[in-house]
């Protein structure tokens, strides 16, 4: 029985390129990754936004309506919904103008994890503890 | 002998990115390492068959098919490929086609993983 730990970490901004879009489905992926894994085995996905990679998190996107694809907000409220756990740098949201209130969140949707801002003293502890680390 | 996990998401044509990952599969098979070799995004492209050798653009096939020869795991994101077009017959012979988890499971007992894209 082992536990391996992977950080997504998204530096990019959406829609520019398709970095964060992949970030989140590889991350989302850890849901059915048993299959290939021993029992017992657990694979500990976390997703991280830094840099420019916080404005992924402005809430209200259109990229459905606009561009008939699911956003990357929608990415990030499926991850909640599959526990994934999401960390924002708080620096760089406040650089960008962002607050908790532009967060999209999933409780009403039933998850029980949410983006949580935290320093990015803390985003570097998070990043410490993880096996690997996958830069997108 | 370490396993070594090597994902890339940048595109064959338009960035070097995929020929440094093909060349850091080659070092570290030629150095006794395992690999398995993930390429999703725009990086798919790289398992399209028919693909032209110029020698102005990237080429990294035939590599992949020593690679392959040499015990290594191509596999290709599946989603990824059907977004562009790319379907099961178009697929060079050999590599894998397969969901992002199985990314996820080569990296959870890989000694080091390498994840190389951006674009």
């Amino acid at each position: 029985m082992a536990t391996t730990k992977l950080g997504f970490i998204v530096q990019r901004p959406g829609y520019k390129s398709e970095n964060p879009k992949l970030a989140f489905t590889h991350a989302i992926s850890s849901q059915t990754v048993e299959i290939y894994l021993e029992d017992g085995d657990v694979l500990e996905p976390m997703v991280a936004l830094v840099g420019e990679g916080v404005l992924n998190l402005k809430s209200g996107q259109k990229g459905l309506e606009i561009y008939g694809l699911t956003s990357t907000e929608g990415h990030i409220v499926n991850a909640l919904l599959c526990d994934v756990k999401i960390r924002a740098c708080s620096e760089d949201m406040e650089r960008y103008g962002l607050t908790v209130a532009d967060v999209p969140d999933a409780e009403a949707m039933g998850a029980d994890e949410k983006v949580e801002m935290v320093s990015w003293d803390d985003i570097m502890k998070e990043m410490e503890s993880c096996d690997h680390l996958l830069f997108f | 002998m370490s396993k070594l996990t090597i994902g890339c998401f940048s595109s064959l044509v338009g960035s070097m990115s995929l020929d440094f990952a093909v060349k850091l599969a080659e070092t570290a098979v030629e150095k006794g390492h395992q690999v398995d070799f993930w390429v999703s995004g725009n990086a798919t492209m790289v398992a399209k068959t028919n693909a032209k050798d110029f020698q102005d653009y990237s080429f990294v096939a035939g590599r992949l098919k020593d690679l392959m020869g040499k015990g290594v795991q191509v596999t290709v994101c599946e989603a990824c490929m059907e977004s562009r077009g790319y379907g099961k017959d178009d697929t060079v012979e050999g590599m894998n086609r397969k969901s992002m988890d199985w990314f996820l499971a080569s990296a959870f007992d890989a000694d080091r993983v390498f994840h190389i894209g951006g674009e």
